[in-house]
């Protein structure tokens, strides 16, 4: 099995706050990012020992109109001249960054890497959204059908429901505990449990003397085509993420010198990273992404460590389809189980396989670059015991993430140890 | 086959001129005849090169689909919305590729998971204006 050169630590990481800022643009994003970056980093940064930035960045061009963005970044946080490198490969833009730095560091080249994520997404209508993201997919055989990105899940999702008897509740089970967890994500988009939008809902309509919803629970209000309208059947606007600007920040180091910057580095023993055809039509099974399975697979053989020794992963959930299918692609659960998973709660932060504690892409957010480079965040905090309120109970001593470009077009996975 | 057409490059824009003329057309591997729709230049699994043009028989049956509420712009501009949605789909192929195309001939409204399965057959409907104005490839049920 291939091998690191040396080893490669995370040191410190940090996010901007996630949400639609009309104020904001990437760089000012990315600076709050380096900030509380820096802020985490026990012994503290000196960014003069930076050596070089890897971002990853999606598409600035199509949503700000802004292209070649590493250099801005590199510069707004004061590391020109440093070379500065910006990572496209969609949603897995941010993750592949990571793993560029891993691989920079551990070719000997450097021994400081600052990665970085950024994306700004609301400056859009959300018909530009919606054409910018399908230039994820393939614009000559899949978006001339009609396909948008919610198509693509929601596609997956009707092939997995039909292979597995799966039901449209399981999914929407997903982004229950997902809006769960970033209740208690103070950077989060949503702060807010489905049931607390539901209450508000309803406090509103009665507030205003208009007609109030007869809701009991959150299934009703979410099985409410008003309030939880079809955004490509059968997925709904909360099977969805939404559409966020944020950005994430990641230090790395080399594994000799991580203790001159920190007590308690994180230690990255597995890195991942496989492609897939173009167009979802090509591959042999539309219930799996292949990629992520490879890539998985890939890090685990690099770590030495199996599924079960993973205490809690963030996924890639742009669609809540797309959690269960990473379940069953990391192997926690088996193939067609990971409905089920979903539906008996194994996936909640009490359960024996928390998944996106942070409130994954569904809640905390998903500026698409960025999100490979933020789920290090929530990583990070769970592992050293500062999730507040979210925490886990459990010692988390491995974690895993998972980062997925289009529809697996790109996947990238880590595996990360404290000792 | 020996018509002039069929010496066309294995390109996107030959796969849009045969579906102009009103042909579903793809690539097969001379070695291994093995089809490719769309056309490919290069076997992925063999690297072989020695391709030539194969029509299709446009029969084959739905493997995934959705019912589209929020559309691209094009779709918009063909008249689709929140409350007229269109279908978009996987299609297996008789011949075995798979493709992806708009569904029509099916309520959007009304879609049914059990749809999967369903024979198929490849059509196709023009759209835009002037120099933009091309075929799109659709599959309605048999």
């Amino acid at each position: 099995m291939k091998k690191l050169n040396r080893g490669v630590a995370v040191v410190g990481t940090g996010m901007s706050q996630f949400g639609a800022f009309p104020e904001k643009t990437t760089r000012d994003l990315f600076v709050e990012a380096f900030q509380d970056m820096r802020a985490s980093v026990g012994r503290g940064l000196d960014p003069t020992d930076i050596e070089a930035i890897y971002i990853g960045n999606y598409s600035s061009d199509l949503f700000e109109g802004q292209g070649h963005t590493a250099p801005i970044m590199a510069d707004w946080v004061g590391l020109a001249p440093r070379p500065a490198t910006r990572v496209e490969d969609a949603c897995a833009s941010g993750g592949v960054a990571l793993r560029q730095g891993v691989l920079a560091i551990a070719s000997g080249l450097y021994d400081v890497v600052l990665v970085g994520g950024i994306e700004k997404m609301s400056n859009l209508p959300i018909a530009g959204v919606t054409d910018a993201l399908a230039t994820a997919g393939d614009v000559s055989f899949e978006i001339p059908a009609g396909f948008t990105f919610p198509g693509f899940y929601a596609a997956i999702a009707t092939a997995y429901m039909h292979r597995y008897g799966a039901s449209a509740d399981a999914l929407l089970r997903v982004g229950i505990k997902n809006h769960e967890n970033g209740k208690l994500n103070p950077k989060a988009q949503f702060q807010a449990r489905i049931a607390d939008l539901m209450a508000g809902r309803i406090a509103r309509a009665q507030q205003k003397g208009l007609p109030v919803p007869s809701w009991q629970t959150e299934m009703d209000f979410l099985h409410d085509d008003g309030a939880n309208p079809y955004i490509a059947w059968p997925l709904r606007l909360f099977d969805c993420s939404p559409v966020t600007d944020g950005a994430a920040a990641v230090l790395l180091v080399s594994e000799e010198i991580a203790r001159r910057f920190s007590d308690d580095p994180l230690y990255i023993i597995g890195t991942g990273q496989a492609s897939d055809t173009s167009a979802l039509h090509d591959r042999p099974e539309l219930t799996a992404l292949r990629a992520a399975q490879l890539a998985g697979q890939q890090a685990y053989a690099m770590a030495g460590v199996t599924p079960d020794d993973v205490k809690i992963a963030e996924v890639h959930d742009c669609f809540t389809i797309a959690e269960i299918v990473a379940t069953e692609d990391l192997g926690f659960f088996a193939p067609g189980t990971g409905h089920e998973a979903a539906e008996e709660g194994l996936t909640s932060r009490q359960g024996p396989k928390p998944i996106n504690t942070s409130g994954g892409l569904k809640s905390k957010g998903h500026p698409v670059g960025a999100s490979g480079a933020a789920q290090v965040v929530e990583v990070w905090k769970q592992m050293h015991g500062a999730a507040g309120e979210r925490q886990v109970e459990r010692d988390v001593d491995l974690a895993m993430t998972h980062n997925v470009g289009g529809t697996g077009q790109t996947c990238v996975v880590h595996i990360y140890e404290r000792r | 086959m020996t018509e002039k057409t069929l010496d066309r490059p294995f390109t996107v824009a030959s796969f849009q001129t045969y579906m102009n003329e009103g042909r579903l057309m793809g690539s097969r591997n001379r070695a291994t005849g093995e089809v490719f729709v769309p056309p490919r230049p290069i076997d992925p699994a063999t690297y072989g090169e020695d391709m030539e043009w194969v029509e299709l028989s446009g029969r084959g049956t739905l493997a995934a689909f959705t019912a589209v509420y929020i559309g691209t712009s094009a779709m918009i501009a063909a008249g689709y919305d929140r409350t007229n949605p269109y279908l978009a789909g996987v299609v297996a192929l008789e011949e075995g590729p798979r493709v992806s195309a708009q569904i029509m001939g099916l309520d959007s409204k009304q879609p049914d998971i059990d749809w999967i399965g369903r024979p198929v057959r490849a059509t196709f409907v023009e759209r835009g204006e002037g120099e933009k104005r091309r075929a799109f490839l659709v599959f309605e049920p048999v």
